[in-house]
């Protein structure tokens, strides 16, 4: 609290002395409204990252899985040679309708397939049904399992591991399927007649199966399988967006501020130092934070279209669908997220606004920003590659590692109260060092007037 | 306390090292062993109620003076309280008595004439109804009202430079700093401004100012004060500078008499 005790020949001195507190609100109030009334750039830190990674990922994800499916109104066309009548109900079944045709025709439909014309064309010996019956005594059946070029059939050694290698294998029946692997239907049907025939293999002559009984084999809980994709996605996700919405800010604000000059008329006002540094990283940080907030929005409403794919591929068995379903936390879950992301950011605007106070544009403080930048990124990738916070408590008390292994703990569902506060705390008294460091900054003239 | 400002000693040296444009030009009794002495061991006294001029060439260390009077910059020696206040131990105090003015305070784009105010207003701790009065009768003084609340981007210079004035003198402040006042002006505006610095005098105000314009001095100045490489040559009322020659006339037989002086060193 400052009593504004001026000279008596100024008439300043008839003024009511203010509260200290009032200085400091019209520097964030001043920042704010800066910010917010200008719908540029409101548009371009709030509400264009969110929609961009949403329609982004979004995008990523139904290409994706547009490149491993095919459109389920599609029908493939398939050709035969041979078609067995103990297969031919089987694949029909399954959706793979074959157009027979006669072993002349063989090489036309390979062209076609190589022209992408057609998808499928699968080759049985004549009197297939016949041979399996024979062989069925002593001998296994063999199909070219391998990923075999289309064009070429090659001899797949080693791919009848349960056939004794050199004896019979003049007299095992070959199946060849032709297909094109540049084309989406060709690969999919390729890969569903493959997975028929190895399983009607497996019912002829069993020596042992591996889950074919179509129960669930993961134990995983949809929760863990959530909390784990979580904890090695989100983690770099936050942290890069945090970054970039302080970056697109604090060099604006502070090396915009003495680029422009306007920071000079501030300080020839009464205006306290340490006022304007907290001023600024405040409401840096509040208009960060909603910048982070909307990327984090936009990851979370398109994780489901993004990772339902991929994950569907992965556990194709048990259907796992639901897997992405951020409700699976809970409401403390979520507040320690928010007290670690607030934290964070506060790091990040006092670390770019003290490197923006150093610049002298805001061109050189974005370059100098740039070490910065790929140190938090790299730490936050590192999350990618641990899915459970391992971390010794000591280990908290390093910036921006303690926020990822927070981040890490909390989407798995692991997190330790003691080492969010640590983090949280640690963060914190880095922000307030920042805030010293910036006040001595605004002190002193070489940094206010470097040009 | 007999008088408004009171300088002793004033001195002020860079590294030399350092690339500014502002920085005074470098002569070589001034710029020994790397460092340049751009306000050398200044001496100087403002009374109340007077318009005071600092004249020098470009680089002689007016602004640099200037600066550290507004306490942007500190002293690297010397001292001077403004209006009982020091410059070295209270800079806040001598901040929330002064209005500093220079064409290189620039405004934010973003604002308002009219917001800008306010919250300058606010920053020295003026209170609503003070603030509203003041903005009132600077805006209507200087013929902001037009444009009080177009952006200060879509200003012109003239504008902006009456918008800075009003800004900084949002507090109504008893001494004035002014640098260069009417440098970068279009010649009306620098009218206005030379009358309002007139004005201000009347009102009991002490004015400071810096120029390199004799004309001004000349027509403004109560005292002056000649600095040439940041040392003061001469000091005193226009009478008693130009012992009956005009003021550009004696300005330059001071200089002349010091680039011979020089050369005899």
């Amino acid at each position: 609290m400052k009593t504004t005790t001026h000279v008596d020949d100024t008439p300043a001195a008839h003024k009511a002395p203010a509260p200290q507190a009032l200085c400091l609100r019209a520097v964030i109030q001043k920042e704010l409204r800066r910010f917010f009334t200008d719908a540029r750039m409101v548009i371009a830190t709030v509400l264009m990252p969110g929609l961009l990674i949403y329609l982004l990922y979004s995008f990523m994800g139904s290409a994706i899985s547009s490149n491993l499916t095919m459109e389920s109104t599609y029908e493939p066309q398939m050709y035969a040679v041979n078609l067995p009548e103990s297969l031919a109900a089987g694949f029909l079944q399954s959706g793979l309708e074959f157009t027979e045709i006669s072993a002349s025709e063989a090489e036309a439909v390979k062209e076609q397939i190589a022209a992408k014309l057609v998808d499928l064309l699968a080759v049985f010996p004549e009197n297939f049904d016949e041979s399996m019956t024979l062989l069925l005594s002593s001998e296994q059946g063999a199909v070219n399992n391998g990923e075999a070029v289309p064009e070429t059939v090659p001899a797949a050694p080693g791919t009848v591991p349960e056939a004794t290698p050199g004896t019979t294998t003049e007299a095992v029946p070959e199946v060849s399927l032709f297909y094109n692997s540049t084309r989406v239907e060709s690969g999919a049907v390729y890969h569903q007649t493959q997975y028929l025939l190895d399983a009607y293999k497996e019912t002829l002559r069993p020596v042992f199966t591996v889950n074919i009984s179509g129960s669930a084999y993961d134990l995983a809980s949809q929760e863990d399988t959530a909390g784990f994709l979580f904890a090695s996605l989100l983690p770099m996700l936050l942290l890069v967006f945090l970054f970039s919405g302080c970056m697109a800010i604090a060099p604006e604000s502070i090396a915009g501020e003495k680029e422009r000059g306007t920071i000079a008329t501030l300080l020839v006002t009464p205006l306290k130092r340490w006022e304007l540094a907290l001023g600024k990283i405040a409401s840096l940080s509040l208009i960060a934070l909603l910048s982070g907030a909307s990327s984090f929005i936009g990851v979370m409403l398109a994780l489901p279209n993004l990772l339902g794919v991929s994950a569907q591929e992965g556990t194709a068995e048990q259907g796992a669908s639901t897997l992405v379903d951020a409700s699976i936390y809970s409401a403390q879950d979520y507040f320690m997220l928010l007290a670690v992301i607030l934290s964070t950011v506060l790091v990040f605007v006092g670390l770019i606004s003290i490197i923006s106070a150093f610049a002298r544009t805001i061109k050189e403080a974005n370059v100098l920003v740039m070490p910065l930048m790929i140190v938090v990124f790299l730490v936050g990738a590192s999350a990618m590659f641990q899915t459970s916070s391992s971390a010794e408590l000591v280990l908290h008390l390093i910036p921006v590692y303690n926020s990822v292994q927070c981040l890490v703990a909390i989407f798995g569902f692991s997190a330790e109260p003691l080492s969010i506060v640590l983090t949280v705390a640690t963060n914190t008294a880095l922000t307030g060092l920042c805030i010293v460091a910036l006040t001595r900054m605004f002190e002193s003239e070489r940094v206010v007037f470097s040009k | 306390m007999s008088y408004a400002i009171e300088a002793h000693g004033l001195t002020k040296t860079f590294k030399a090292s350092r690339k500014t444009g502002e920085e005074p030009r470098i002569t070589s009794s001034h710029a020994a062993g790397g460092i340049i002495t751009a306000v050398d061991n200044l001496s100087f006294s403002v009374e109340h109620g007077e318009i005071y001029g600092l004249l020098g060439p470009n680089g002689a260390g007016k602004t640099t003076t200037m600066r550290m009077l507004a306490t942007l910059i500190k002293p690297s020696n010397g001292d001077a309280t403004v209006l009982g206040h020091s410059i070295v131990e209270e800079p806040e105090r001598v901040r929330a008595s002064l209005g500093f003015l220079t064409s290189e305070l620039k405004l934010e784009d973003f604002f308002t004439p009219s917001y800008l105010f306010d919250f300058f207003a606010r920053l020295h701790r003026v209170d609503a109804a003070q603030a509203a009065r003041q903005k009132q009768l600077l805006f209507s003084r200087l013929g902001i009202e037009d444009f009080a609340n177009t952006k200060v981007s879509k200003l012109s210079t003239g504008m902006k430079q009456k918008t800075s004035i009003a800004v900084s003198l949002a507090h109504d402040p008893g001494l004035i700093i002014f640098d260069e006042p009417t440098n970068g002006l279009d010649i009306l505006t620098a009218r206005v401004v030379t009358d309002y610095l007139e004005e201000l005098r009347h009102e009991g105000k002490t004015i400071v100012l810096s120029t390199h314009i004799f004309s001004l001095a000349d027509k403004l100045c109560d005292r002056i004060g000649i600095i040439m490489d940041g040392q003061m040559v001469a000091e005193g009322t226009l009478a008693s500078i130009g012992l009956g020659k005009p003021l550009e006339e004696a300005f330059f037989d001071l200089y002349e008499a010091r680039q011979a002086e020089a050369v005899l060193v």
